[in-house]
C-alpha cells in the first residue's frame, strides 16, 4: 500500500509502522497461544491413539447419554430463552414504564453472578429441604439432581444473551415502522410478525447462537444442580471433567472434541447465513 | 370528513404537552399545524391518528365520537417524519401492506392489490420503482412512496408529520406542489405538521399556529399575515 500511495500520503493515526507490526504480532501470538493451540491440543489428544479408540470411547453408553442430555437441555433452554429474550427486549424498547432500569439490571444479573452461586440458589429453592422442593419430590417431579434443574440452571445462566443482542438494535430502529404498520390496519401480532421480526432477525440469530453455545458448554451451575449421576444427569462438560479426573484422557478429549465440533457447527451456520444473506444484511444496514 | 377537536389535553407524566385545545377542521381542507418544537403540534397529530390518547377531551370525525377508536379502526393515512418505510420490503410490498393486512373477508384479490399498487405508483409518478428497496430510493422518492402507502388503505383523512423535513430545499419546493396536487385530486382532509412558516403559508388553506401546547391563532394564511393575534405569532411568522 505504501509504495503505491503518493509521497504526501499520511494516515490520521500517528503510530509508526514498526509499532503497528509489533501490535499485530502480539495480537496474533495471543490468539494462537490462547485460542488456537488449546483447540489443536484437544483434537491431538483425542485422536492420539487413533480414530478407532476415540470413536469407541464415544460409543460408550455414558458418553452417548451425556451427548443426548446436553442436546436435550439446549433444545429446551434455547427456544424458551429466545421467547423470553424477545419479550423482554420488546417491553424495554417499545414501552416506557416505571422500574425499566431495574428490569435491565435484572436481565444482566446472570452475567455478574457466578454460575456456581446460581446452582446453589436453585438447590436452596427447589432442593428436597425446601418446602417447594419437598412438594415437587412428593409429586414425583424432582427438580434438583434431575433434568428440570439442569434446564433451569442453563436457562438462568444464558438468559441475557438474546435480550442483550436485541435491545441495542431495537432502540436504534425506534417505533416508527411498527406505528406505520398499525396505522395501515395491522394487528399487534401481524406487526410483530411482518415488521419487527424481519428487522431484528440478524441480531436475534446472533443472540440465539450465543445462547446455544453457552447452554451446551455450561459447567458451573449445572455441576451443582445435576448431582453428576453418570448416565443420567451428567452433561457433556461434566462427563468430560469426570473422565479426565479418572485419567481416561482419550475418552475425555474425544468428548471435548465433539463439544468443540458442536461449537464449530454453530459458527459455520452463522457464517453460512451471513454469506447467503449478505445483500439483505447490507441493505438493512445502509438504510 | 370534517374533524372536531374538543378541549383536548395531553399530559406526559406531569408535563402538559397540550393544554386544552379546540379546533374545527372543515371537510376537504388542507391544514398546517405550525409551531416551534415542543409546541404540541406533533402530539395533536398523533392524537388524531390514534397513536396517542388524550388525557381529557374528545375527537369527533364527522360528528361521531372517535376518541377511543383504535389506530387500526381509524383508517387514517399517516406519513411519518422519516417516512418509516419497511426497510426489508420492496416498494410494491410497502404500498400493498395495508391491503394485505385487511381481514380475509374484505381483503382484495392478489390481482386487484397489484392493480391498485400500480395505480398508486402512477399517481406518485414513480411507475417503475415497485421492485426496489427503500434504501435504493432518494429522499423525495421515499416521501412519495410513504404517501402512496398511506393512500392505499383508502384513508378517511391524511396526516403528515413534517413531510418535507428530511429533504433538501429544491426537492422540498417540488414536493410541496406534489402534495397540493394530491390533495386536490383526492379531496381528502389533509393535516400536516411543520415548523417552517413559509411552507405552511404557501401550502395550506388554514394555518393553526401553536406554541407551548396552546393554539395561538387559527386562520387563512393571508389573515394571519395581516393580523397576527399575538406577539408570538408576529415574531414567528416574520422569522
Amino acid at each position: 500500500m505504501s509504495d503505491t500511495a503518493p509521497a504526501t500520503f499520511r494516515v490520521a493515526t500517528e503510530e509508526s509502522p514498526l509499532f503497528q507490526v509489533i501490535l499485530t504480532v502480539i495480537v496474533l501470538a495471543l490468539l494462537v497461544l490462547l485460542l488456537f493451540a488449546p483447540l489443536v491440543a484437544v483434537f491431538y489428544e483425542a485422536l492420539g491413539k487413533g480414530w478407532v479408540t476415540a470413536v469407541t470411547s464415544l460409543a460408550d453408553p455414558e458418553a452417548l447419554s451425556a451427548i443426548r442430555l446436553t442436546l436435550t437441555v439446549a433444545a429446551i433452554a434455547v427456544p424458551l430463552n429466545t421467547i423470553f429474550g424477545i419479550a423482554a427486549a420488546w417491553l424495554i424498547t417499545k414501552y416506557d414504564f416505571r422500574g425499566k432500569a431495574l428490569l435491565i439490571t435484572l436481565i444482566d444479573l446472570p452475567f455478574s453472578v457466578s454460575p456456581v452461586v446460581v446452582g446453589l440458589c436453585i438447590v436452596l429453592t427447589f432442593g428436597a429441604n425446601s418446602w417447594i422442593g419437598a412438594l415437587l419430590v412428593q409429586a414425583g417431579h424432582p427438580v434438583v439432581f434431575a433434568l428440570p434443574g439442569i434446564v433451569l440452571a442453563s436457562m438462568i445462566v444464558t438468559f441475557p444473551f438474546v435480550a442483550r443482542e436485541l435491545i441495542p438494535v431495537m432502540v436504534e430502529q425506534g417505533r416508527a415502522e411498527e406505528e406505520a404498520a398499525l396505522t395501515l390496519g395491522a394487528s399487534g401480532w401481524r406487526t410483530f410478525r411482518t415488521v419487527t421480526l424481519p428487522n431484528i432477525r440478524w441480531a436475534l440469530l446472533y443472540g440465539v447462537l450465543l445462547c446455544n453455545a453457552r447452554a451446551m458448554g455450561e459447567f458451573g451451575a449445572v455441576s451443582v444442580v445435576s448431582g453428576k449421576i453418570r448416565g443420567q444427569t451428567a452433561t457433556m462438560p461434566i462427563t468430560i471433567e469426570m473422565l479426565y479426573n479418572e485419567y481416561l484422557s482419550v475418552a475425555a478429549f474425544a468428548l471435548a472434541a465433539v463439544l468443540a465440533c458442536l461449537a464449530f457447527v454453530t459458527l459455520a451456520l452463522k457464517t453460512f447465513l451471513e454469506i447467503r444473506h449478505a445483500d439483505a444484511l447490507a441493505a438493512a444496514r445502509r438504510h | 370528513m370534517h374533524i372536531d377537536i374538543d378541549e383536548i389535553s395531553k399530559l406526559f407524566g406531569t408535563t402538559a404537552a397540550l393544554s386544552p385545545v379546540s379546533l374545527a377542521i372543515p371537510s376537504g381542507a388542507l391544514v398546517a399545524l405550525l409551531g416551534p418544537s415542543g409546541s404540541g403540534k406533533t402530539t395533536l397529530l398523533r392524537i388524531l391518528g390514534g397513536l396517542e390518547f388524550p388525557t381529557s377531551g374528545r375527537v369527533l370525525f364527522d360528528g361521531q365520537d372517535a376518541t377511543g377508536l383504535s389506530v387500526q379502526d381509524r383508517r387514517v393515512g399517516f406519513v411519518f417524519q422519516s417516512y418509516a418505510l419497511f426497510r426489508h420490503m420492496t416498494v410494491f410490498d410497502n404500498i400493498a401492506y395495508g391491503l394485505n393486512a385487511r381481514p380475509r373477508a374484505t381483503r382484495p384479490q392478489k390481482a386487484e392489490i397489484a392493480r391498485r399498487v400500480t395505480k398508486l405508483l402512477e399517481l406518485i409518478q414513480l411507475p417503475d420503482i415497485g421492485a426496489r428497496y427503500p434504501s435504493q430510493l432518494s429522499g423525495g422518492q421515499r416521501q412519495r412512496v410513504a404517501l402512496a402507502r398511506a393512500l392505499a388503505i383508502e384513508p378517511r383523512m391524511l396526516l403528515l408529520d413534517e413531510p418535507f423535513g428530511a429533504l433538501d430545499a429544491k426537492v422540498r419546493k417540488e414536493l410541496r406542489q406534489g402534495l397540493r396536487d394530491l390533495h386536490d385530486t383526492t379531496g381528502l382532509t389533509t393535516i400536516f405538521v411543520t415548523h417552517d412558516q413559509e411552507e405552511a403559508m404557501e401550502l395550506a388553506d388554514l394555518v393553526v399556529v401553536m406554541s407551548m401546547g396552546r393554539i395561538e391563532q387559527i386562520g387563512k394564511p393571508q389573515d394571519i399575515r395581516a393580523k397576527p393575534a399575538s406577539a408570538f405569532v408576529r415574531e414567528f411568522i416574520s422569522a
